[in-house]
């Protein structure tokens, strides 16, 4: 399959295969106007078989949910159509917004206008857990 | 400006200045009675309890304060839909501090991001209770001289006691602790205290369903009770309330010197004849309490303790 190659604008490479799509929700892609490719289950060296997603522009891209979401991407940054930019974005500190408290007996359920914000209280295992309640989050 | 909302929150050092002034204050309770003259605590209770309420409020009247506040939901802004944020706020314009229980994990330290003035968590469901560690952790020093080097057994609902939760916290970061988790298989302590908190301390511990082998061993007995509310379901809640029953036979083993705590209520966990032995730190430890949450009152508000 053939992809046009992109003169100005970002490719998010080595995304684990099938997970292009949640990454692609969670960056808000759909709100973007210009080209966004997504390639899934493409060939990999390495992983055996991975997701790329290209973005036909330069905009900014959320690193702390890149990083939660799956650390091992690489971010290329395209311009004239050189690489000016590679890089790996690292597990954050903290994300918000990003993933919901599951808790019913969090604060989060009831007052609606709360940021749900979660800290990382173990990098070796990538825990997160909510703020306000200490729930871990659940990932998918 | 500082708040309380989880024992975490208070390095050692910050929790030994405290246990020093709640001993300052039994020593010479009259040079604390004016400390806190027209300053004013707000207890918000969001949930019942009288207990946690009126320890607060003893605590401040005996600083020489006064207090304001409602006892359950039902009876503030609340019931009418308003936030936890906008309440605070609001009470921040009438109260120099504020003490909150809420049913919701977490609303104090919501609170505590928009109030203006010092939070200080009175219980957030079955989340934090710090001001009870701060009790405990009080009554352990002035019975046994020490936070270190203790043989600490914890008796009952290890899964669902936050009191036990916070306590094993605090302790942990201590040298020479050891743990004894006396509990049936149903109310182990939960997999995150293990992997978040024993797994990266210098404590010791070990699990055991029997409370007469743990005993001789112990230097704290920190029994709790197996609390209806937490169960979905009745029959279970009345298999495995009897299960560790505290009499005075099961203490002809235990140590002279050894401490027996509880958080209170107790229902039956602790026989009425325990009450008499010397053993028994109960009630002190409400007694504590009061004086634990002075300190803090006193801390929060930046009162220096007065010198001798």
């Amino acid at each position: 399959m053939i992809i046009d190659e992109i003169h100005n604008g970002i490719v998010i490479d080595h995304i684990r295969a099938g997970g292009a799509m949640e990454l692609y929700r969670i960056l808000g892609l759909e709100e973007l106007s210009c080209s966004v490719a997504i390639i899934k289950n493409a060939t990999s060296s390495k992983m055996g078989k991975k997701d790329i997603i290209k973005i036909d522009e330069v905009i900014d891209l959320d690193l702390d949910v890149l990083g939660y979401v799956d650390p091992g991407i690489t971010v290329n940054i395209i311009r004239e159509g050189e690489r000016v930019q590679k890089f790996k974005p690292t597990l954050p500190e903290r994300v918000t917004n990003v993933i919901k408290c599951k808790n019913p007996r969090c604060i989060t359920t009831t007052e609606q206008e709360l940021d749900h914000i979660f800290k990382l209280t173990d990098r070796e295992n990538r825990v997160y857990r909510c703020i306000y309640c200490d729930s871990p989050a659940k990932r998918k | 400006m500082r708040s309380l909302i989880d024992i975490l929150d208070l390095t050692p050092a910050e929790i030994g200045d405290l246990l020093d002034t709640a001993d300052d204050i039994i020593a010479r309770p009259d040079a604390y009675a004016h400390l806190c003259d027209r300053k004013k605590l707000a207890t918000l209770f969001f949930e019942p309890s009288t207990r946690t309420r009126l320890s607060f409020e003893a605590a401040m009247y005996e600083l020489g304060g006064q207090v304001l506040g409602f006892s359950e939901a039902s009876s503030s802004s609340a019931s009418k839909g308003e936030s936890v944020s906008d309440t605070v706020q609001v009470v921040s314009c009438y109260a120099d501090i504020i003490a909150m229980r809420h049913p919701k994990e977490g609303a104090p330290m919501v609170a505590s991001m928009k109030a203006s003035v010092p939070i200080i968590n009175a219980g957030d469901g079955g989340h934090n209770h710090p001001t009870q560690t701060l009790a405990d952790l009080c009554t352990i020093r002035r019975q046994m001289g020490r936070l270190d080097n203790l043989t600490v057994g914890f008796c009952g609902d290890l899964k669902f006691g936050r009191t036990v939760h916070s306590l094993i916290s605090a302790l942990s970061r201590h040298t020479g602790i050891k743990f004894v988790l006396i509990s049936p298989d149903e109310l182990r302590i939960p997999t995150y205290i293990r992997d978040d908190v024993l797994a990266h301390s210098d404590a010791t511990y070990v699990e055991t369903d029997s409370l007469e082998a743990a005993m001789p061993e112990l230097d704290i007995l920190y029994m709790t009770r197996v609390q209806r509310e937490r169960f979905f379901n009745e029959a279970d809640y009345i298999r495995l309330k009897d299960s560790y029953i505290l009499t005075p036979d099961k203490l002809a083993t235990a140590k002279p010197e050894m401490a027996i705590l509880h958080p209170l209520p107790r229902v039956n966990e602790i026989a009425v004849a325990v009450d008499n032995d010397p053993r028994a730190c109960y009630f002190k430890q409400v007694l504590n309490g009061k004086y634990m949450r002075m300190a803090l009152i006193l801390m929060l508000l930046g009162i220096e303790r007065p010198a001798k």
